[in-house]
């Protein structure tokens, strides 16, 4: 009962203040438009080289964005004192955690997964693909995210965090991309995605008990 | 008062606390019966801050235990959560949180199962007026008066106080000691860190000096100086 109402009550507070601010959602989504349009301009329009590109496109690109925002995830909270009293709370430590990490992935990892399609239509992304990218972000973005909070958690204090923080993170991310990417080339070249799709589902398992509670621990550390 | 407060006891002993390289107090002992108020004085630096966060457990104790009923508190850190409030420098106020989502969020982390509750705290700290207003616009005094209503929001029966009054005018601190006052009437405990300017009736000094350290360690030689 109180580790729901918690886990509730955390996302609630999350969402309404990522509405609030609105801003960080939209610059998510944003960013991750605007660097993908960039690719046509950079390779150059012809549509069989974007086309065999574009998964790799969209999924190092939609790294990159999830993890603009991955800073705000602990800093705000750590900065104006509310981390201290989320660490007080009665309920363990990583609930509260993985509240946030999901109210991170609901504000940027589903608008994410929302501008995908569109934007692999624009990189003449083979139909067939379309799908399985759907199935693979939705698997690996929230374990994007995951991972994230371990690099958020471990920066809080430190100068100049966001580039600590992307030094720390872009090797984790790896497997996701790897995998991702695999899937969407399989289901394109008319082979089946499913391994692909499992190995990101592992890793979402993994990810799902094993970074929150490193995240805790990295948080508790910080406030000390 | 909720179920145990009555018989309730908080206590350290021989309590030592390092931060960064210098050990900022050691040896030290308190306690803290049902109805008690510890009042911490010293000068800036001499560990007030860093003894209320140990007793809230945000910090481990280098050396020494506390206790709770005569149970270590480091065995249940979340039951140990549960019995406290604590109020540091900051505020912990969202500034595009309205004052009543700021101080529910917080009430209901805590336990409050109605906002019965958390009406009337904005109510005794003069705040009901203000309960739609964002918290960007509340002025220091507002926000940190915003933070103790959280003490009334949801029961717990000990408190930790860090330097409560800053920024408090009189009328709010005269609030404040009245509120401490039923608090420790109904049972419940507190801690004060403060430069004296609230009035606690038989309160107990602690004066951080006294377990200060003066020599420091001398790695070279391995020895105190």
């Amino acid at each position: 009962m109180a580790l729901g109402a918690t886990f509730a009550g955390v996302i609630r507070r999350e969402l309404r203040l990522a509405l609030r601010q609105g801003s960080d959602s939209i610059m998510v989504v944003t960013f991750f438009v605007l660097t993908v349009v960039l690719f046509p301009f950079g390779i150059g329009p012809e549509v069989n080289i974007l086309e065999r590109v574009s998964a790799g496109i969209l999924w190092v690109t939609a790294l990159l964005a999830s993890m603009l925002s991955l800073d705000r995830l602990f800093q705000t909270d750590y900065d104006d004192g509310s981390l201290e009293l989320l660490t007080l709370t009665p309920t363990a430590m990583e609930i509260v955690v993985v509240a946030k990490i999901a109210a991170h992935w609901l504000t940027t990892g589903l608008p994410l997964i929302v501008a995908a399609p569109l934007l692999a239509v624009l990189l003449h992304m083979d139909g067939a693909g379309f799908v399985t990218l759907l199935l693979a972000m939705l698997l690996g973005t929230p374990s994007l995210s995951l991972i994230g909070s371990i690099g958020a958690a471990l920066v809080l204090g430190a100068r100049r965090g966001g580039v600590l923080l992307s030094l720390l993170i872009l090797p984790l991310y790896i497997p996701v991309l790897i995998f991702g990417v695999g899937a969407v080339d399989a289901a394109i070249h008319g082979f089946s995605p499913d391994a692909h799709l499992m190995v990101l589902g592992a890793l979402l398992l993994v990810a799902l008990p094993l970074c929150p509670w490193a995240a805790s621990a990295a948080v508790r550390q910080a406030i000390e | 008062m909720r179920n145990g407060t009555l018989t309730s006891s908080f206590a350290g002993t021989s309590l030592t606390c390092v931060r960064g390289e210098r050990v900022v107090f050691t040896g030290l002992d308190f306690s803290l019966n049902a109805g008690d108020a510890l009042i911490l004085l010293g000068p800036n630096g001499s560990g007030k801050s860093s003894l209320l966060r140990l007793m809230a457990g945000l910090i481990r104790p280098a050396a020494g235990e506390l206790s709770w009923n005569g149970e270590a508190v480091a065995a249940d850190r979340e039951r140990h959560a549960g019995r406290i409030h604590y109020v540091g420098h900051h505020d912990a106020i969202k500034p595009v949180l309205t004052v009543i989502e700021n101080l529910a969020f917080w009430a209901r982390l805590h336990g409050a199962e109605s906002d019965d509750k958390t009406d009337a705290a904005l109510e005794r700290l003069g705040l009901d007026h203000l309960a739609g207003t964002p918290g960007k616009l509340l002025s220091a005094g507002q926000k940190r008066r915003l933070n103790l209503a959280r003490l009334l929001a949801a029961p717990a029966p000990l408190w930790l106080l860090d330097e409560p009054s800053v920024a408090l005018d009189r009328a709010s601190v005269r609030v404040l000691e009245e509120i401490i006052a039923e608090h420790r009437a109904g049972g419940g405990m507190v801690a004060v860190s403060t430069h004296a300017d609230i009035d606690l009736p038989g309160g107990r000094e602690l004066q951080m000096a006294d377990y200060a350290v003066t020599a420091t360690w001398n790695a070279e030689l391995g020895t105190w100086l």
